[in-house]
């Protein structure tokens, strides 16, 4: 029997033969990655264990970005603590105001997400690196304050279940619209624990950062990784960037699959998560029409050059609706600086929406975007939990780069094509 | 152990926004943290809670966010156990990580209803219902996980493995 791709990598950094689901063991972490929220947790779980430091500077990743720039005094005594921790501990890839961006954008382009590595983050997110065939995963402060003191943690070897997408891929329809896809069909427990892989021509032909948007929402699905075989798009894209060389795995065919799941995408329109659930899925025809007041733009789901290159598409020579604000956030600084040199910054200042230095501030209802009482916000980030992006009783709609576009100059929710 | 205390139930996909809402997230202070714990679902929560009651949560409990904030603000809150019928991944790392127990049994949480009385035996699994007379046993804990709590968490046992020189 073969293996799958978590399986293969998960086996590579233990010391043991063989491996199978249901397992729980201990792996080597190659990276240690936390933010301005989960590190001042961390970082006191880490002082508990009695180490003077880290098990290795170049191996822990510190970003922060919730709350970054400081949004409050409470944020910028944390922040405080974690710039001096990181300081002190000589932290190589430690990143403030001026190098910082969204953490799950700037991990990729800087090349420190790698194929075949396990990078543990204490962020739900980091699953986002499955789209470079890394075993990105999520835990909290513990998790981070361990593997910081050991350089391993403990996993639980997953179940694999496989996503394949053939068909044609409509020009609207991203890596959004199809992670969407795959949370209308099974659910955000679908794939509890479990690796999720994503296949077929359309993932083969899909650029890297749908890909990176797909795996980001894994998550979303209850799934442990969201991984994609590296291939020719993956090498181009670590091309220069890669900050060691790396291992490629890929799921062998007979490796036993839990289940298999085959979409066709010929019929695929772009999809639109509504309250108060990401599984809560319709296409855009059932969703077009609803009265909105807020549009966010970015991410660490949506907020990279892809991205920003299609809303602009939509947003060039046109108004955002009177009556509704529209905030752009640029993932790191280097998309944000490449988005001004393209005239894509003056498209969407022109239109009159707001961008912003990178964050994740409004994603999870931090600042830079809060929602009143009633409000309605389109976004492309990740959740539409129950007060999620401020108000409880307001009410926040998932799509993609394009439709939050189209929805802000229409000023309700929209497809691409009528505005265009 | 056992465990005795009044029932706060509530439904499926319970997540950690309502668990303890981002704009608290710029709090290290756990006291705080608690005193803010569940109030987006139910705002009566922490004037209502009192040390040894437990949660009974329906499916996917603790979805979302990867925020430690969430199990120790239910823990610090008073809680001294959860049973749902099954966990988001991350909450339950968390979970056995910072050492709250956390049980899965479907037949309990459809069964138990909130305000009940219930008596829950970790070492064997065992839930009594006291307000019905019932019992339910839930799934035991791997080994490897159980190693964790024994220890008193996961930092706990890496300080035991430190001294030990293991």
């Amino acid at each position: 029997m073969g293996l799958t791709m978590v399986e293969k990598i998960m086996l590579d950094h233990t010391d043991r033969d063989t491996i199978k689901p249901g397992q729980i063991i201990n792996c080597r972490i190659d990276m240690v990655l936390g933010n301005d929220v989960t590190t001042p947790v961390a970082i006191a779980e880490f002082k508990k264990t009695g180490l003077e430091k880290v098990f290795n500077s170049e191996r822990v990743i510190i970003v922060l970005d919730h709350f970054t720039p400081n949004k409050d005094i409470k944020s910028a005594m944390q922040n405080k603590l974690t710039r001096e921790f990181a300081r002190e501990q000589g932290i190589k890839y430690f990143y403030e105001e001026g190098e910082m961006g969204i953490e799950h954008c700037l991990l990729p382009e800087k090349g420190l997400a790698l194929p075949g590595e396990i990078v543990l983050g204490a962020d739900s997110h980091t699953c986002t690196y499955g789209a470079l065939g890394a075993l990105g995963t999520g835990g909290g402060s513990t998790d981070m304050a361990a593997a910081m003191a050991t350089g391993e943690n403990w996993f639980k070897v997953p179940e694999t279940l496989r996503f394949i997408f053939n068909g044609k891929r409509s020009k609207w329809v991203g890596g959004k619209d199809l992670i969407l896809y795959i949370l209308g069909d099974i659910g955000v427990d679908g794939a509890l624990y479990k690796s999720m892989e994503f296949a077929g021509n359309v993932i083969s032909e899909l650029p890297m950062d749908d890909r990176l948007t797909m795996s980001n929402m894994a998550v979303e699905a209850g799934g442990m990784c969201g991984l994609i075989a590296p291939d020719e798009i993956t090498k181009e894209y670590l091309a220069g960037r890669a900050i060691r060389d790396y291992t490629v795995y890929d799921s062998d065919p007979d490796a036993d699959f839990e289940k298999v799941y085959e979409y066709n995408t010929d019929e695929i329109e772009p999809q639109v998560a509504f309250p108060h659930l990401p599984d809560n899925v319709k296409p855009i025809s059932e969703a077009k029409g609803i009265k909105i007041d807020q549009s966010v733009i970015g991410s660490c789901t949506n907020g990279r050059m892809g991205d920003l290159r299609i809303a602009a598409e939509i947003m060039k020579n046109k108004k955002v609706a009177k009556g509704v604000r529209c905030i752009v956030i640029p993932g790191t600084q280097a998309i944000y600086k490449q988005a001004m040199q393209e005239g894509l910054i003056d498209i969407f200042i022109d239109a009159g929406a707001v961008v912003s230095t990178p964050t994740c501030g409004p994603c999870l209802g931090g600042y830079m975007g809060i929602l009143a009482d009633g409000e309605k916000s389109i976004s492309t980030t990740n959740r539409n939990f129950v007060g999620r992006m401020g108000h409880t009783g307001s009410e926040v709609y998932l799509s993609n780069p394009a439709v939050a576009a189209a929805s802000a100059v229409k000023g309700k929710i929209a497809h691409p094509e009528e505005v265009l | 152990m056992k465990l005795e205390g009044k029932v706060f139930k509530y439904g499926d996909n319970i997540d950690t926004d309502v668990i303890i809402p981002a704009r608290y997230l710029n709090i290290s202070d756990v006291e705080e943290l608690a005193s803010h714990c569940m109030e987006d679902i139910d705002k009566t929560f922490i004037e209502r809670v009192e040390p040894g009651d437990i949660i009974v949560g329906g499916k996917n409990f603790g979805t979302g966010s990867s925020r430690e904030h969430a199990p120790l603000a239910i823990k610090t809150a008073g809680i001294s156990c959860v049973i749902a019928e099954n966990y988001a991944r991350i909450f339950y790392r968390n979970s056995v990580n910072i050492g709250l127990p956390i049980l899965e049994c479907p037949e309990a949480v459809a069964g138990i209803e909130d305000g009940a009385r219930l008596e829950v035996d970790l070492n064997n699994g065992e839930i009594i219902d006291i307000s019905s007379g019932k019992t339910y046993q839930a799934e035991p804990f791997p080994p490897f996980v159980l190693e964790i709590f024994k220890a008193g968490g996961l930092i706990a046992q890496i300080k035991e493995r430190i001294k030990n020189n293991v």
